[in-house]
């Protein structure tokens, strides 16, 4: 079992674009606490892999929600490119998120009333490129759905969905890439071919990638891998 | 810092896709808007009329008026033309019809109306009958009551006259006033024939004056004006016309635009709902607009924007529907109008229609709109956990506080006074107030005690007032209040005419017979007992004025610093005063008592009615020297009487004791009870043939009469509910509309697990049956609370619930939500599997 434990002092100038400390959640309901997280601490640096892997319900997405900084913990501390989250408010994290992070998830989570190009361009003009347009066409063309532009995601099949998400994520040209189980909707063949297209962008533009996966194989692909229970890591696998 | 270039674009965007949901939204204000733009340009137009005809109004430059034969040669030598109506109120007779009705008798001399002119058919009739002779005009109602038509005669007092046109319009006379007090013309000539000038009838002598231009008609009036004060003499100008009439329909037009607004409330409850169903559809959208890093205020700025629009498109339509149907007011409204409304496009009551209806529609938006804040990104990843949804927001109160500020503001524009503002804004919070703690106290009860052994469809429809994304509280809310408005109608109205009604059945007076004159009254009462009718008061009338009060007379009073004045129509009126030293049953003491006149060496104590001295500051032991005649009557107040003035009698502001006022001039008043109407029709005929100067009022009359009137104002007011409603039904459908694909899904799933189309159906009528008939029963209740809070405090009446509008209203209104629910679930049921997997 491997830790990843370094001083505060050192933290500071190291190339982590993400380092969690002693990071818990606990949810409360009625007078009972629910400890979904206890105490995890690890860190990723810039440019490599990580999968987290464990059953249902051991908190991966939990673990996930906070690094991204979508959620607040209940104690300890995420830095992602140096910065503290816990210390920011939900709109300095929106801008975080817009500049460092792109997202892929289970579902995903396109916006229904947007055509797929549309959706890419989102993150785009949320960044004032005026390129939007052609970049998005571009990354659309890559993930193989140059011709259909103009559909609305109820218009595409799970796979097609998931290709536009992730050309979503891809988009903002992010440091640092979220997916929780990306492929967990999708049936083998096209969960592959999920796969194999986020290693490839990832690879090509050197971003970070933490995934989310109950699939040990993925996970073997990853440089790192934490395996969780029950909120705790158990193993951490540097690859 | 709103980054509006990508806000306007994202809602470009999704308005391609949720545009036709949005426009549903709004088409509940469309409806509000429209009776606020149409009652707005009413109200304005009518003010510019009223200006501009405001000549027409009065027919001259000046009226003196005065209830004394009186002169006026110094004006008459400056008038170009000077004209006198004599009128009085008195017993006309319809040979032909064998009917006879209580008129207002026009004695007119000189070419009045020196501006307009009395509209006739036909048109000659005018210039004949100012040729004079044995002529009459005869005001249009009266003569389609009588079935009279041009050339039959008339008995007017003693006098025959020729009925040789029908009077279409009158200067300054309304519909209204045209069914209280129809009036006839006759020439001044046939007016000493008739005999109806005698002691102790009220009649008004109106001198009309019409000057050279240029005139300094100012100059005149101030210069005259004391003078007049002491003789009791009234004016009337073009410019004071123009404002009491200008007075009494800005009240009438504020009071139409407020219930234009509370429907434009109710379409904005509507929208609120609407879009609180519509952004709990957009949260999962909007949680990965947060993901991908927008700030919750540009994501509400994407809605806002459509929103604004929508409002903007709805208050549009509204407006121009509202520009179109102002060409229906006149004919509503065409009763209670004195000058001819022009219908001209309104521009700032349309400008304001729009801005109020895109401002109020943004404010309710708001509300659910606000939700966005709280939406966490956490979403994305657990879509189907309901705790990290949304907590409340402290920014709502700041807009349910804009929204009350909102409401506060512009009733105060309409109606200028505060306190009648904060009752306006008061009533309107508390209805919405208590409908929605109805709606959350019902969901609350069926939450925790709905019964598991109910019946399958029974309990499905009653939990599905509570499933997640409900429409209770705004249904309750916008159906609630519509049906509070009709409901309050109909009580009101129902609670006036059973007032009058009920005098007939408790064995009071109904008939009442007035102007008698000394020597008449011995062979009436002879008349009277022979068609065995009995004399239920006999009531002798003095008329008088008061000279001093407190050793005051008019001059000193007026003297007086502002506070301790007297007002001056107490020196100014004409007290009616009969003597008794007895109590009537409508009167009651409440301070003093009943002193009687025994002997010369006596002091006279009078008995006051309680309102009238508490107005006029009066209290016991007050001096009050009476005129009677030219004689002065020293007397003190002895007593204060409690009168109840709704019951058909004589009723006086002043008693004498007996004895005080035997040798006084006097005229009569006599009481009596009949059988029925055909009985009372009977007497006034014989009466009025005998006795052409008495004049007589019956009780089934003046039913007639206030029905009438009621009618006419109670359409008024059911045209202006009628917005309520639609507003309601439009409310309705569009929530219906709007919860469709969640009811279809709710149906789906209902279908797999074996409901059959009946069952399905049936929870659809169950549930549109409980929603309905809550609604409706809560709007009731409120409205009750409202007939009652009107008659205690305005009406002055006792309260009585009407059962039967009560019913009525209640089954109509739950039987209309219950029918477009019915409609509804049709049009659900049609709907594919597909349709869900595929949204
Ligand atoms: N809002 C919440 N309140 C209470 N418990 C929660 C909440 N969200 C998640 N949990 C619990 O936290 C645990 C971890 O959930 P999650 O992180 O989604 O697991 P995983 O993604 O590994 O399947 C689960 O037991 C889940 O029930
Ligand atoms: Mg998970």
């Amino acid at each position: 079992m491997v830790l990843f434990k370094r001083d505060k002092f050192f933290s500071l100038k190291d190339m982590n674009i993400l380092s969690v400390e002693n990071l818990s959640k606990t949810y409360r309901s009625g007078n009972r606490e629910l400890t979904v997280l206890d105490q995890v601490s690890f860190e990723v640096e810039q440019g490599k892999t990580l999968s987290i892997v464990g059953p249902s319900g051991s908190g991966k997405t939990t673990l996930l929600g906070l690094c991204a900084g979508l959620d607040v913990a209940s104690a300890g501390s995420v830095r992602m490119d140096g910065k503290a989250l816990e210390n920011m408010n939900e709109d300095q994290r929106a801008g975080i998120r817009n500049q460092l992070v792109g997202f892929i998830f289970q579902n995903f989570q396109l916006l229904q009333t947007l055509t797929a190009l549309e959706n890419v361009m989102v993150p785009l003009e949320l960044k004032k490129r005026k390129d939007a347009k052609e970049k998005a066409k571009e990354l659309l063309v890559k993930v193989g759905l140059g011709d259909r532009l103009t559909h609305y995601p109820n218009q595409l099949s799970g796979g097609e969905q998931q290709r536009v998400s992730i050309a979503r994520a891809f988009a903002n040209e992010p440091k640092i890439l979220f997916a929780d189980e990306p492929t967990g909707n999708l049936d083998t063949e096209t969960g592959e071919m999920v796969e194999n297209l986020i290693f490839k962008l990832n690879e090509e533009q050197g971003t970070t990638l933490i995934l989310v996966t109950h699939d040990l194989e993925l996970a073997a692909k990853t440089h790192q891998s934490l395996h969780i229970k029950g909120g705790k890591i158990q193993e951490a696998i540097h690859g | 810092m709103v980054d509006w270039a990508w806000s306007i674009k994202m809602a470009r965007r999704e308005f391609r896709k949720t545009g036709v949901k949005l426009i549903l939204f709004v088409s509940a204000i469309v409806t509000g808007i429209a009776a606020l733009v149409a009652v707005t340009s009413f109200g304005d137009n009518l003010s510019k009329d009223i200006d501009e005809q405001a000549k027409e109004l009065l027919g001259a430059d000046l009226l003196l008026k005065k209830n004394q034969p009186i002169e006026f040669p110094e004006i008459e030598g400056i008038a170009s033309e000077h004209a006198l109506e004599i009128n009085f109120a008195s017993m006309v007779y319809f040979p032909k019809a064998g009917d006879s009705r209580l008129t207002q008798v026009r004695a007119l001399e000189g070419d009045y109306p020196f501006y307009g002119t009395l509209e006739t058919i036909p048109v000659n009739a005018e210039s004949d009958f100012r040729s004079g002779g044995k002529k009459a005009l005869v005001e249009k109602t009266l003569m389609a009551q009588f079935d009279a038509v041009v050339g039959d005669f008339i008995k007017v007092g003693n006098v025959s006259l020729e009925i040789i046109g029908a009077l279409q319009k009158v200067p300054g006379q309304t519909g209204i006033t045209a069914t209280v007090a129809p009036a006839v013309y006759i020439p001044m000539d046939q007016l000493e024939a008739s005999g109806l000038v005698q002691y102790g009838s009220r009649v008004n002598y109106n001198h009309y004056f019409l000057f050279p231009e240029p005139f300094e008609l100012q100059a005149l009036i101030d210069e005259n004006k004391e003078l007049w004060g002491e003789d009791r003499v009234n004016f009337d100008t073009v410019q004071s016309q123009k404002e009491s009439t200008g007075r009494s329909f800005e009240n009438l037009s504020n009071f139409l635009t407020l219930v234009a607004f509370i429907a434009v409330l109710l379409g904005c409850v509507g929208v609120g709902s609407a879009v609180n169903v519509f952004v709990k559809e957009k949260l999962p959208s909007v949680a990965v607009l947060r993901c991908l890093g927008v700030k919750a205020l540009d994501i509400i700025v994407v809605y806002l924007v459509q929103i604004f629009f929508m409002g903007l498109l709805g208050s549009i339509i509204g407006a121009t529907a509202g520009a179109l149907l102002q060409f229906l007011l006149p004919i509503v409204f065409s009763d209670f109008l004195p000058v001819e409304v022009t219908v001209q496009l309104a521009w700032g009551a349309i400008g304001m229609g729009i801005v109020t209806g895109v401002m109020i529609s943004i404010l309710f938006a708001l509300i659910p709109l606000l939700k966005i804040r709280k939406v966490s990104p956490m979403m994305t990843l657990r879509p189907d956990d309901q705790s990290t949804n949304i907590g409340k927001d402290p920014l709502r109160l700041f807009v349910l506080a804009g929204i009350v500020v909102f409401i506060l503001l512009f009733s105060f524009f309409l109606l200028g006074k505060w306190d009648q503002t904060l009752w306006f804004t008061g009533f309107v919070v508390l209805s919405f107030g208590a409908l929605w703690l109805l709606a959350m106290g019902v969901m609350k009860a069926i939450r925790t005690f709905l019964p598991i052994s109910l019946n399958y469809p029974v309990r499905q429809a009653l939990s599905n007032l509570y499933r997640p994304n409900n429409q209770t509280v705004s249904l309750l809310a916008t159906i609630g209040l519509g049906t509070a408005m009709i409901g309050t109608l109909f009580f009101i109205q129902d609670q006036l005419l059973d007032e009058v009604r009920f005098a007939d059945k408790e064995d009071q007076p109904n008939m009442l017979f007035f102007d008698i004159q000394s020597n008449q009254v011995d062979s009436m009462k002879t008349v009277l007992e022979a068609e065995s009718l009995p004399i239920l008061q006999h009531v002798p009338i003095i008329t008088m004025g008061v000279s001093e009060v407190n050793g005051l007379n008019k001059k000193e009073n007026e003297d007086l610093e502002e506070e301790e004045r007297r007002s001056r129509s107490f020196y100014n009126r004409e007290f009616r005063v009969t003597y008794r030293d007895s109590l009537i049953n409508t009167e009651e003491l409440v301070e003093g008592e009943l002193i009687p006149y025994t002997s010369a060496s006596d002091s006279i104590f009078v008995s006051m009615e309680e309102g009238y001295a508490e107005r006029n500051h009066m209290k016991l032991g007050d001096e009050i020297v009476f005129n009677v005649q030219g004689r002065p009557l020293t007397t003190y107040v002895g007593s204060i009487r409690k009168v109840n003035f709704r019951r058909v009698s004589t009723n006086f502001l002043v008693v004498f004791p007996d004895k005080v006022l035997d040798n006084a001039p006097k005229f009569h008043v006599l009481i009596t009870k009949t059988k029925d109407d055909k009985a009372s029709a009977a007497i006034q005929n014989t009466i009025v043939r005998q006795f052409p100067n008495v004049s007589v009022v019956n009780l089934s009359m003046i039913v007639e009469t206030l029905e009438d009137l009621l009618g006419k104002i109670g359409f008024v007011i059911q045209f202006m509910a009628f917005f309520s409603i639609l507003t309601g039904i439009l409310v309705l459908i569009s929530s219906l509309l709007i919860s469709k694909f969640q009811r279809v899904r709710e149906n789906i799933l209902l279908r797999t697990i074996g409901a059959d189309r009946k069952v399905l159906i049936k929870i659809n009528i169950l549930e549109y049956l409980f929603l309905g008939s809550l609604a409706a029963g809560g709007g009731l209740v409120l409205s009750i609370l409202a007939s009652f809070l009107l008659s205690f405090f305005v009406f002055e009446i006792a309260f009585t619930l009407a059962w039967q509008p009560l019913f009525l209203v209640f089954g109509l209104i739950t039987a209309l939500t219950v029918f477009l629910g019915y409609v509804n679930s049709l049009n659900i049921l049609k709907a594919k599997t597909m349709d869900i997997l595929r949204t």
